[in-house]
């Protein structure tokens, strides 16, 4: 087997945020081009493997985007819960990351 | 076109900047003073509520230090989305505090009021022309969520601003405003290319958060004919390219198109080039406008009243049973309020507080859990009383292996219950057309 890393050891920055009350975003950013490329390349980064690391449907995945001018990966959920709605666990949405911290992409 | 140099203090007022910035970038002769002090991002809470969401103190704080150097500099100062939510009590509040401070500092200047509240009647009006589009709310805006609707404000695009910059204000106090808009109205009154203008509002409105290091500070953006750029008033801090870039996916679900009342801007395009080592020269974005004026609506109603209680839980014979007694304490406080509006949710901190569903680890690893009881009912009191109910239940919950018969919970605080007040959801968040882009934003002029 192919030997994998954790996404947490090849980007700096792993984030989630609300996109309005109804959008929870998800940014993985890049300082080095290679690296970027291939992750974005790799094919570990889809609505499939974004939406089973954190167990929802891939149904739940609003959009996936590569933005290269930032080195940057980008993946939309529609949130949870309406913002602030009864049951709410994160207003800002902004702890939420975590799975794609830990997400298998193929070793560099 | 002459450059329109747009100084931003900070990425929402009264989060703080640093004054030495400030000054430095005043310094670089900015043509206004804008800043963003809105957003849905904190919840519905202070739409619905109309309270400030940021405290009186820090606000006038900023306020006085951008008025003291705006009117001393002859520049003009625009705050869009006052308050928090933007509603018309939240513009009376803040233009309250900029009559202060010109009485303080003994200063005179035009004061604008913009308020942003939409008449419900205008809303029901829209939905019943069929000018009313839902895009991303989870539900469709009907005339029953609308009744019930306590607070419903427009996002105004920079057209009222501008309006009221061109009448002479001096100080510009906006309601519900795009969060660009305080930023592009004064460069796009004064002519800069639209395109450029909004996507500057876009970065500037963030403040430094943009910068490397990010954070609420200073920012400085100077537009031109096909470009702008930015430079972030702390020499501390630098506008990288990686940094400006990256700024176009925070808190938004697409980065290359963005769309905004009455257009729709394109950024596929950019070009983000460093000009020196603390400026980034961007370039690139286009703009459409569409045929139709659409402004988006944001409304709060009330779900219901809320109480909490904070406990804690250490011995390890409830933890590994926390399910089963919350489970049982939930259905016997149900069973004695019969009330159909009470809901029981249990925060589990230590185990899925955080992630509920969608938390991968499923096994509890703590060696003590926080617990925190939300109750929420149409009655303060019911739900206040089920708060102390369940939290009592839990207090003296029987099961094998229980040790502490004494109680079996540690409540940081007496009293164990609070009451939280009401629970704001969104009612609203849809697209409304409109005659023209001042037919719902009144202008208020006053000479202080």
């Amino acid at each position: 087997m192919a030997a994998t890393a954790k996404l947490r050891d090849l980007a700096p920055v792993i984030r989630s945020k609300n996109a309005g009350p109804f959008r929870l975003t998800f940014d993985v950013l890049f300082d080095d081009q290679a690296m970027y490329e291939h992750v974005r390349d790799s094919g570990a980064f889809t609505e499939k493997s974004v939406a089973a690391a954190f167990g929802v449907p891939e149904s739940q995945v609003s959009s996936l985007f590569h933005f290269d001018a930032a080195m940057a990966l980008k993946v939309t959920f529609y949130r949870p819960t309406d913002q602030c709605a009864i049951g709410e666990t994160d207003a800002y949405g902004c702890q939420q990351h975590v799975p794609l911290m830990d997400l298998e992409v193929p070793a560099p | 076109m002459t450059e329109i140099t747009v100084l931003t203090p900070t990425g929402s007022l009264g989060y703080g900047f640093d004054v030495e910035a400030f000054n430095r970038a005043m310094g670089m002769g900015p043509h206004v003073i804008a800043v963003d002090s809105g957003s849905t991002d904190p919840g519905p809470h202070y739409l619905g509520s109309g309270q400030p969401l940021v405290p009186r103190i820090s606000i006038k704080k900023e306020l006085t230090t951008m008025i003291v150097a705006g009117v001393g500099a002859g520049i003009p100062v625009v705050v869009g989305s006052a308050g928090g939510g933007g509603t018309n009590t939240h513009v009376d509040w803040m233009a309250d505090i900029v009559r202060e401070i010109a009485a303080e500092k003994g200063l005179r200047f035009k004061l604008a009021r913009i308020y942003a509240d939409i008449p419900i009647e205008r809303a029901k009006q829209a939905l019943r022309d069929g000018e009313v589009q839902r895009f991303e709310a989870s539900f469709d805006l009907t005339e029953d969520l609308l009744d019930e609707t306590v607070a419903l404000v427009g996002q105004m695009g920079h057209e009222p601003i501008s309006e009221a910059l061109r009448q002479g204000a001096d100080v510009v106090i906006a309601g519900r405003a795009v969060d660009d808009c305080a930023i592009s109205a004064f460069p796009i009154w004064k002519g800069a290319d639209e395109a450029q203008a909004v996507h500057m509002g876009k970065i500037l409105e963030c403040g430094a958060l943009a910068a490397d290091p990010g954070g609420m500070d200073v920012m400085v953006g100077r537009v031109a004919d096909d470009h702008f750029v930015v430079e972030p008033g702390s020499t501390g801090r630098r506008a990288t390219t990686r940094s400006i870039a990256a700024h176009s996916l925070y808190e938004r679900e697409n980065p290359f198109e963005q769309a905004g009342p009455g257009h729709a801007l394109d950024l596929h395009d950019c070009r983000f080039e460093q000009s020196d080592d603390r400026s980034v020269k961007v370039s690139g974005a286009k703009i459409a406008h569409g045929e139709d004026y659409w402004i988006k609506l944001e409304g709060a109603r009330i779900a219901g009243y809320r109480a909490i209680c904070i406990a804690g839980v250490r011995c390890p014979t409830m933890i590994e049973r926390i399910d089963d007694i919350l489970d049982d304490v939930r259905r016997e406080a149900l069973d004695y309020f019969q009330d159909n509006s009470l809901k029981i949710e249990f925060h589990v901190y230590g185990r899925d507080a955080v992630m509920r569903g969608m938390e991968p680890e499923k096994q509890i690893a703590a060696h003590e859990l926080g617990v925190v009881v939300d109750c929420v009912a149409d009655d303060q009191d019911v739900a206040h009383a089920a708060s102390h109910h369940a939290s009592g239940e839990m207090l003296h919950y029987a099961y094998p292996g229980w040790y502490n018969t004494a109680g079996n919970l540690a409540f940081p605080y007496s009293p164990s219950d609070l009451k939280a007040g009401p629970v704001y959801v969104f009612s609203a968040y849809h697209l409304m057309k409109v005659r023209d882009p001042l037919e719902l934003f009144p202008i208020l002029l006053e000479e202080l």
